[in-house]
């Protein structure tokens, strides 16, 4: 019943997005059909189908009532209808997007699972040592949080680029001497490209996590079920983990939701200060080019991505919550 | 009492609340258990008892500290330990197989997202590693039908069961190692009145037949005078007053004790007679 | 980014069930008062007095000259820009600018979760349903994509369209933990007391519900701030800021595509993400010690210390 429940709600969730994606074109002043068709001008003679999928995505003041374009609007994009990218030209959005798409899922989804285990762990630690020298690292974290990413991750790419070329400085992977494929060697040039891009997502959103996990495990270690472990004797390190982390955990998995939006608004702006081809790089072009189609898009399908990993993460949290299956 | 019979030798006992105002919240209280002993602590809240309670089992953290006194407890294999002195590895043998305890409030005693049982079986997985899953199962589940509970609660959690049910558990997993001594702090104060009776009547029961002491920690005196061998009454940190219970009934000595006896409505008499005759606080100088 | 006071660590009731916040406060106050405050507070107060006060004293941060991008030097405290301008004087400007949008997007964000957390708690029913559906709708739907495609409609970008976005993204997630705390008020003694004796609705939200709701939401206050400020560093930083405006943000963007770090210009690009750091380390400090006085579990003790005042007294 719980799950059929958040179900529904992110379906509710998706609907509004999408219907955002719709309206603001619509309600804000500028003429993006327009542009778009002026662009695809230079490229050549615009096709009569583009020009009607184009009105279908931004709208037009021609066809139909409001209802009957939100149908065809929906009925499009349900079937990949993005339009073409004028940035990608003459590649339809619905491609780039699937071109992009795995490198963002790659670094960003590895990237938040290390920062979030790390975090944790590191938060765990430094709550069962509250009250001792441990506490003072909470200012620097401090500091590091409210660190703009891409600062970071400029001053990352001067010292260990630039400065000591460690790390390349742009792009996926070393676009010379391998192609895409799964072979060990595209992966370690991936993995050697990404490494830069993925530190930063670490390092700035890191702090987050052991803050939160840290003041949960100082709260969880105040109340009674930790004194009678300990009063049972049980080895230290059984109740950590296993009576104070457990219980502690909770509320950062609860607000997994609050630091994914974060997390995937940051990397758009990293991934383009490392030229990373991911998705985040594709909509800022698309942003600066007025490249409309592609940019919506991506949003859908961002948005898309950060519902999708909200529902596992909720549903995860039923699982793991036991009080929570008790509520109706 | 001589030393053979004794089962715990607490001496001198001085437990502080660091802090900008020290507070001495124990005062070179010593206290001297039977086996098989029940002993009742009774006081108001904040005289101490509790504080004292987890001295003696080294529980108190941050800012408490025991700043001096021994606990000595004597071993029915004769050996007698230092509990103060016990660290790491031994603290945590010494801990729950020699001396349990029950807290107040079982609510908040139970970890919320383990099962009642895995809780249980962790008692045996740490004190008892010779044993396997299916034994630590059975063993759990004879433990929770000695306290009336019902087998198939060993996969319940916590919010799940009533308050006198999650007590019954927690009394049940005291019982767990056959220790020789439970400490019991308030345990029915958070029950209905029913419930606590019953919740008595178990103690009692269990204690006949497995013959531990308890430190019985409450401020219902009356409970008290019906359970206890002997009764020691705590004001503000130190022990006003101690004997068997007959002793404290019938013949108080420290005022404070008789203001507390004075302090419960009778079932019987005349109405009014509690407010109309009941010294004021005020008046007792102690 | 800097995390959000968690509902479930906030709780009121950790004081008891008829805790509420003293007409007078003053206990509370005292407890503030810890060096962490103090250290974030003399931040804060410090950039709030620089932005204000040094812009007065400062060259013009837009006069260009063609000495092109210089270092630190006694003329210019910070350098210069590639195009000549004082790096110092824009800094100082800057911090106006930044504050200025930190500030109105904070007050604009907290009357909005005000409006939908707490007032949509308080009413109850299917009001409220209505409510926190549609805080949880904007809370899970990635905010910076939806500002940028936002901004990116709209030709002229003033700076005012980028406080009203941002502010109109931002609300959700102060929403969420003042109905949280809302509804565990609701039913508190005090306030089912004032019910009763027929006390106006308006009169209880406002005298006996957001009293006690004032450390929660002077938290989400100065969060708003720092995510005010980070988020239009961002956006002038890939060019859909305001245009025209002196902000630590636009400062970055220009000295990114000045390639001020290529020719190993820091003054130009370190000082204002240092700023802008600083300012979220003050505003955090002085968030933590407002979560300690809020939730007393977080106090901590230093047993070591308390151990050697115990040994000299």
């Amino acid at each position: 019943m719980q799950i059929l429940r958040k179900l529904g709600f992110y379906v509710v969730a998706l609907f509004a997005a999408v219907t955002l994606n719709f309206a603001i074109p619509r309600m804000l002043p500028g003429n993006p059909v327009d542009i778009l068709l002026g662009k695809l001008a230079i490229q050549g003679p615009v096709a009569p189908a583009t020009r009607h999928s184009l009105e279908l995505l931004f709208g037009s003041d021609t066809t139909g009532s409001i209802w009957q374009q939100y149908g065809d609007y929906l009925k499009a994009i349900s079937t990949g209808g993005f339009g073409i990218s004028v940035t990608y030209f003459p590649t339809p959005v619905i491609t780039v997007i699937g071109q992009a798409l795995p490198w963002t899922l790659a670094l960003v989804g590895l990237a938040t699972f290390i920062t979030f285990v790390l975090g944790i762990s590191i938060g765990t630690f430094a709550g069962w040592k509250r009250g001792t020298w441990i506490d003072s690292i909470i200012p620097a974290t401090t500091i590091l949080q409210s660190v703009p990413y891409f600062w970071l991750a400029l001053v990352l790419v001067y010292f260990l680029s630039v400065g000591a070329g460690l790390f390349p400085l742009s792009g996926g992977y070393d676009v010379r001497n391998t192609s895409p494929g799964l072979d060990g060697q595209f992966l370690s040039s991936a993995l050697y490209y990404g490494f830069l891009p993925a530190l930063t997502i670490v390092i700035s959103s890191i702090g987050g996590w052991i803050l939160g996990m840290r003041n949960m495990m100082v709260s969880t270690l105040s109340e009674d079920y930790v004194m009678t472990a300990e009063a049972k004797g049980l080895s230290p390190m059984r109740v950590m983990i296993t009576y104070a982390a457990r219980t502690a955990v909770l509320p950062s998995v609860a607000g997994f939701a609050i630091s994914l939006g974060f997390v995937v608004g940051g990397s758009l702006i990293m991934e383009q200060v490392f030229s990373y081809p991911g998705i985040g790089n594709a909509f800022l072009l698309a942003v600066q080019n007025n490249d409309y189609a592609l940019m919506q898009g991506l949003f859908l399908v961002i948005t898309l991505a950060v519902l999708g990993a909200n529902l596992l993460v909720d549903l995860l949290y039923v699982f793991i919550d036991p009080r929570t299956r008790a509520r109706g | 009492m001589n030393a053979t019979s004794s089962l715990l030798t607490v001496s001198n006992m001085t437990v502080d609340y660091l802090g900008e105002r020290t507070v001495h919240a124990v005062k070179d209280v010593s206290i001297e258990l039977g086996r098989g002993e029940i002993l009742g602590l009774a006081g108001e809240s904040g005289c101490g008892k509790s504080t004292f309670a987890y001295a003696i089992n080294q529980l108190l953290r941050p800012p408490a500290m025991i700043t001096g006194g021994t606990v000595v407890f004597h071993d029915q294999g004769g050996e007698d330990i230092d509990v103060l002195a016990l660290e790491n590895k031994a603290l945590r043998r010494y801990r729950w197989d020699k001396v349990s305890m029950v807290f107040q409030g079982a609510m908040n005693s139970l970890n919320p997202v383990m099962s009642v049982g895995a809780q249980m079986s962790d008692v045996f997985r740490t004190h008892r590693p010779e044993m396997n899953r299916s034994q630590r199962r059975d063993r759990s589940v004879e433990l929770l039908e000695l306290v009336s509970v019902d087998a198939n609660r060993f996969g319940s959690y916590a919010h799940e069961l009533s308050g006198g049910m999650r007590q019954r558990v927690m009394i049940a997993m005291a019982l767990a190692l056959g220790p020789q001594l439970m400490i019991m702090d308030e345990p029915t104060t958070a029950l209905d009145v029913v419930v606590q009776r019953g919740i008595l009547q178990e103690i009692m029961r269990l204690r006949t037949e497995l013959n531990f002491a308890v430190i019985f920690i409450t401020h219902d005196l009356p409970m008290l005078l019906e359970i206890s061998d002997r009764i020691a009454i705590m004001r503000a940190g130190e022990i006003v007053e101690s004997g068997t219970a007959e002793d404290i009934f019938f013949a108080a000595q420290h005022p404070y004790t008789r203001t507390l006896l004075n302090s419960f409505p009778s079932l019987t008499g005349e109405r009014g007679d509690f407010i109309r005759s009941g010294a004021s606080l005020g008046s007792v100088e102690v | 980014m800097p995390e959000p006071i968690n509902p479930e660590s906030v709780d009121l009731l950790a004081a008891g069930p008829d805790a509420r916040v003293a007409k007078g406060g003053g206990d509370s106050l005292r407890r503030l008062l810890t060096p962490k405050f103090v250290v974030g507070a003399v931040i804060v107060v410090a950039i709030v007095l620089f932005g204000i006060i040094v812009p007065f004293f400062t060259q013009n941060p837009r006069a260009i000259d063609n000495v092109g991008l210089t270092p630190p030097s006694a003329e210019h405290l910070l350098g210069t820009t590639q195009v000549g301008q004082d790096v110092f004087a824009q800094l100082a400007h800057a911090t106006r600018g930044s504050l200025i949008i930190g500030v109105l997007v904070g007050a604009l964000t907290l009357m909005l979760s005000a409006l939908f957390g707490t007032l949509g708690a308080y009413i109850g029913g299917v009001t409220d349903e209505a409510f926190s559906l549609f805080t949880n709708v904007m809370l899970v739907i990635p905010g910076l994509p939806l500002i940028i495609v936002i901004q990116s409609y709209v030709p002229k970008k003033s700076i005012f369209l980028v406080i009203l976005v941002l502010a109109l993204t931002g609300w959700a997630g102060g929403a969420r933990v003042l109905r949280a705390q809302t509804l565990s008020l609701r039913g508190r003694d005090y306030v089912l007391a004032a019910r009763v004796a027929g006390e106006k609705r308006w009169r209880i939200i406002f005298v006996e519900i957001l009293p006690n709701l004032l450390p929660v939401m002077s938290s989400g206050f100065v969060f708003s701030i720092i995510f005010a400020i980070l988020a239009e560093a961002g956006l002038s930083f890939i060019g859909i800021g305001a245009t025209g405006a002196l902000t630590w943000g636009t400062m970055l963007a220009n000295a990114q595509n000045g390639q001020a770090l290529l020719f190993g210009g820091w003054w130009w690009f370190v000082p204002p993400g240092l700023m802008i750091a600083l300012l979220g380390a003050g505003l955090s400090m002085i968030n933590f010690s407002i979560d300690e006085v809020i939730n007393p579990k977080l106090r901590t003790v230093n047993v070591a210390k308390l151990v050697k005042e115990a040994a000299t007294a």
